[in-house]
């Protein structure tokens, strides 16, 4: 049975980040992950990554920028600590093998992007988030002491008598092993929940797992109605086009041809926060200045044609092979398309849930840095400074304490409800039904846009579909890569994460960063300059606390871009 | 909307049973991909066919698979594009099939640590600086950056691997993907063991010399990264820049081609073997005594060109030049002329400056 002092889950950027943090701080480390860890979804992120890192710009912008992106939502203490340990990040990951995109002088070069006051994403083409990706797991396969655990699926969070976290229990992939892996300290860092919506930028992956697993654990979630719509998706089927390409200088046009940004917001244009250029679109979509198939265009082509295949070239694939759009000739058809988690795990600036030994880190943890609203490449960082805050912590705090006694009946309960899904008769829908239901609904009711009725309407789907998905069956009933079966326990998963967006979109009868209720258009913040909580309740649903947001030094204002 | 006919080569390890074909039924627009077919059957017919997948976007590098014979990303092959080709062969149904090279686990699923991670590993991958980093970043030119990234965009699909025909015939050819990885630290100007690495994989007789340029991995290479290229980038740093002369005698061999194109304009297949293990012909040659293993060993393979008629010894021995060899020439003239080894980077490929106007100029009138 493995052991570790530090259990991570999760193989993303935050994981790998944690994983070599840890190891640093002489933790016996093991990292896990449902896919090989280079598939993880940080592979996707392609525009960049933010540092106050010129000599002329300074963190304090970098926080100002991030504090009035999200809405003032975000927590200020833990986005100064983000902000100011950004610079240190990027030259790590420079000295690891990173290959940024230099200047002429051969220094690292920057490139613009939305919300932001100064020109501060670091990128390599417009492959970031792969790059960092495979980067960190050069690192992780040189430093052979860290222990990988590639396609395991983990099912639940162990506790013990005292209720702190002592492991996981994960089923192998490729043979269906049910396995027990004792830890002092786990580290959530699985990513977010995209999934819950379709379409969305979001792989297969993004099933929201660990936000339901430590929430089934009793720790709190926090802000989860925030989820960002990312104003330039495909319509068919949701992939992204970067922000990088608005940041290169490409336009939005309406149908009628007009660059209607100049009314939404006349001095940032297209480089406004992504909740501003989602609505505006959103607007024109809905007042029938928008194209037949509910889009607008992103005229890419204003870039010169070197620049584009030099720094947009993942850009110019997507377009071609997905979309069938030459987009150095033509401009490409977008529409607001969920992207971001802004909420998750309630976390403290080291990583620490309110459970004990259970720490989250990345999209899974909400800090909060993000607030309502994240700025293009705050993420990547976010999965850095927190993923590695995260990994040092855990190392320095289970350096003094005992390994934790296995418990085999964990394994057990679990063995029993893998084979209890696997040994049922079709009766029900199939699980790709109600997942296809659950997105639909979500992207109806839980968008750009929202109000009471549409979001009670939501949150009865949603708990319909929890009860029918007791009844999915799988057809298979092997061991080896039985992909049903994980299938059906990420339904739980999303279901459960679906409810909690659903709920404290609900609660929250203000607009704010991502949250825009046509019902409350105003931001309100003598009553809701706070966090929603949520945890789990005797009966199974979300129970409501709030939170207070910590401000620092910059005070609500209004936001104007 | 269209349907097709997805014929996928089923394996459950666990039933005891070989591998089957089973078709199905999937109706979806064809500018969707293979994969969405293979979802849709997955979701609303067997719930129990496997495949890798997750971005559905060609960048997590999860679903190669072998469609009408071809090795791709099944996420970005339009799935009307495949019928069609299935249909250009005679056949009506779209065949999907697991990538070679690799042990298949399940359905579509192959082992790549078996074989693709276990190759990446072989070539040390990661950054071998010399000494502490600098306090701030390690001055490069933007150039190198770019170039190295050309083999950073690699997503270890394992098509290429899959696809490669020396990996068939040598299951221990370092192969395309990991040695395109090893580019990327070998171009890369932070990393101190360049020559190391380079010496280490042109040694190894599984290594650089063992590509044959057959460009399947170029072919089907999602990305770009165009691994034989890089293949031929380690070569030229190996011989050019460090003079390496490998035990395997890559470098002989490929001297021999260069000599001999320049002499005759066409490859002269007598020569090609004494020249590339020796200095001169076959008869007056010196040849190098470590090299007569191998030399040895490529004579079944010349006295079976002789046996099958594909060479005749007239022919071989008395072969003819180009009648315009002094083109030929010309070109080598030129090469010659230069200082710097010409280096084709790939990775750029668009034309500078020009077109600035946008485009919605002229669309902007569509309402
Ligand atoms: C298309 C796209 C473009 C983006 N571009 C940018 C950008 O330019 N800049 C930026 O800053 N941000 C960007 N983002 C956001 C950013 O990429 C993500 O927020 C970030 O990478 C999340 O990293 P992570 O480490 O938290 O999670 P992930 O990378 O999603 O990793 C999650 C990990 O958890 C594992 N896991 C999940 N569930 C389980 C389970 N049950 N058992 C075992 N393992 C499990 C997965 O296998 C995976 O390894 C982008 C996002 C998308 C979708
Ligand atoms: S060109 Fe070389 S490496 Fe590429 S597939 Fe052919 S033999 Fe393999
Ligand atoms: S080189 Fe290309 S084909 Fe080969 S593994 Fe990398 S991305 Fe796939
Ligand atoms: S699903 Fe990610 S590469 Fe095809």
């Amino acid at each position: 049975m493995p052991q570790h002092d530090v259990l991570i889950i999760g193989a993303g950027l935050a994981g790998q980040r944690a994983a070599l943090a840890a190891a640093e701080g002489g933790a016996s480390v093991g990292i896990m992950s449902k896919v090989h860890p280079v598939r993880s979804h940080s592979n996707a992120a392609q525009g960049g990554i933010n540092a106050a890192l010129n000599p002329e710009d300074t963190w304090e912008s970098h926080a100002f920028d991030t504090v009035k992106g999200s809405d003032y939502l975000g927590d200020q203490d833990a986005i100064e600590v983000m902000c100011r340990e950004a610079p240190q990040q990027i030259l790590d990951l420079e000295h690891l093998g990173v290959t940024f995109h230099r200047n002429e002088e051969g220094r690292l070069g920057t490139r613009a992007f939305g919300g932001a006051s100064a020109a501060r994403t670091y990128y390599v083409a417009d492959i970031t988030g792969q790059a960092i990706l495979h980067v960190l797991y050069e690192q992780l396969m040189k430093h052979s002491e860290v222990r990988r655990y590639e396609e395991w699926f983990v099912t639940s969070l162990m506790r013990d008598e005292n209720g702190r976290i002592s492991g996981a229990v994960a089923r192998n992939i490729r043979d269906g092993r049910v396995e027990l892996f004792v830890a002092k300290a786990v580290i959530l860092a699985s990513g977010g929940n995209g999934q819950i919506y379709n379409p969305t930028t979001n792989a297969l992956i993004c099933t929201g797992d660990g936000i339901a697993m430590a929430y089934r654990a009793g720790a709190t979630l926090m802000d989860m109605e925030m989820v960002q719509y990312h104003p330039t998706t495909l319509a068919g089927n949701g992939l992204l086009i970067t922000e990088g390409a608005r940041g290169e200088g490409a336009h939005l046009y309406n149908a009628k041809g007009e660059r209607f940004m100049e009314k939404y917001a006349p001095n940032k244009m297209e480089l406004a926060s992504r909740d501003v250029v989602s609505r505006a679109e959103q607007t024109e979509i809905n007042e029938g200045r928008g194209f037949p198939d509910g889009t607008v265009a992103l005229d890419i082509t204003v870039v010169p044609r070197k620049r584009i295949h030099e720094a947009l070239r993942e850009i110019v694939m997507v377009g071609r092979d997905f979309a069938g759009v030459d987009i150095t000739r033509e401009p490409i058809r977008v529409k607001p398309g969920n992207h971001y988690t802004m909420g998750g795990v309630k976390t403290d600036i080291d990583g620490q849930t309110d459970i004990p030994g259970l720490y989250a880190a990345g999209e899974c943890a909400c800090v909060s840095v993000h607030g309502g609203n994240r700025l293009g490449a705050n993420s990547l960082l976010d999965t850095l400074v927190f993923g590695r805050r995260a990994g040092a912590h855990a190392a320095e705090i289970t350096a003094q304490l005992p390994m934790p006694k296995p418990d085999r009946s964990w394994v057990e309960a679990e063995e029993r409800k893998i084979r209890e899904i696997v040994s049922r008769e079709r009766s029900g829908r199939r699980g790709a039904e109600i997942k296809a239901e659950l997105g639909k609904t979500m992207d109806k009711y839980a968008a750009v846009f929202r109000d009471e009725e549409g979001l009670q309407t939501a949150l009865e789907t949603v708990r319909r579909l929890k009860e029918e998905a007791k009844t999915v069956a799988t057809d298979d009933k092997g061991t080896v890569f039985n992909q049903d079966v994980l299938a059906a326990l990420e339904l739980g998963f999303m279901l459960d994460n679906a409810e909690c967006v659903v709920v404290g979109a609900l609660e929250r009868k203000e607009s704010r960063g991502a949250q825009f209720r046509t019902d409350y258009p105003e931001r309100n913040d003598e009553e809701w300059l706070k966090h929603i909580n949520l945890n789990l309740s005797e009966d199974g649903t979300p129970e409501i606390s709030y939170s207070d947001v910590t401000i620092t030094q910059w005070q609500p204002e209004e936001r104007r871009y | 909307m269209p349907e097709y006919t997805l014929k996928i080569r089923r394996f459950d390890p666990e039933s005891g049973r070989a591998a089957y074909w089973e078709s199905f039924q999937v109706e979806l627009p064809p500018e969707r991909s293979v994969l969405d077919g293979v979802l849709q059957a997955r979701d609303t017919q067997d719930g129990s066919l496997s495949i890798r997948c997750s971005c559905q976007a060609a960048i997590c590098g999860s679903c190669a698979v072998r469609i009408n014979g071809r090795t791709g990303l099944a996420c970005n092959t339009k799935i009307g594009e495949a019928f069609e080709r299935a249909k250009s062969f005679g056949h009506d149904e779209i065949v999907v099939e697991p990538m070679g090279n690799m042990p298949v686990i399940k359905d579509l699923i192959v082992d790549m640590d078996a074989v693709h991670w276990k190759k990446v590993k072989r070539v040390v991958p990661w950054l071998l600086p010399a000494g502490d980093p600098p306090e701030r970043e390690y001055v490069v030119p933007p150039e190198s950056m770019i170039d190295v990234t050309q083999t950073m965009a690699c997503i270890h699909c394992g098509a290429c691997v899959g696809a490669c025909l020396s990996l068939e015939v040598d299951p221990e050819f370092i192969g395309p993907a990991a040695l395109a990885k090893a580019y990327r630290f070998v171009g890369d100007p932070r990393d101190a063991a360049t020559e190391d690495r380079l010496r280490d994989l042109a040694e190894d007789p599984h290594g650089l010399y063992d590509c044959t340029h057959c460009f399947a991995c170029v072919e089907v290479c999602p990305k770009g990264v165009a691994p034989m290229d890089q293949i031929m980038r380690l070569r030229r740093r190996a011989t050019a820049d460090y003079g390496i002369k490998d035990r395997n005698n890559g470098y002989g061999h490929e001297k021999a081609f260069v000599d001999l194109i320049e002499r005759y304009g066409t490859l002269h297949e007598a020569q090609l073997l004494p020249r590339s293990y020796g200095q001169g012909s076959l008869i007056r040659s010196q040849i190098d005594p470590s090299s007569l293993k191998q030399l040895a060993s490529s004579l079944p393979t010349v006295i079976n060109g002789l046996k099958s008629g594909k060479v005749s010894p007239k022919a071989a021995l008395w072969h003819h030049k180009l009648p315009d060899q002094k083109h030929v020439r010309r070109i080598y003239k030129e090469i010659h002329s230069k200082d710097e080894r010409l280096e084709l980077n790939l990775y750029i490929v668009g034309e500078s400056g020009g077109e600035t106007e946008g485009a919605m100029a002229e669309g902007s009138q569509e309402s």
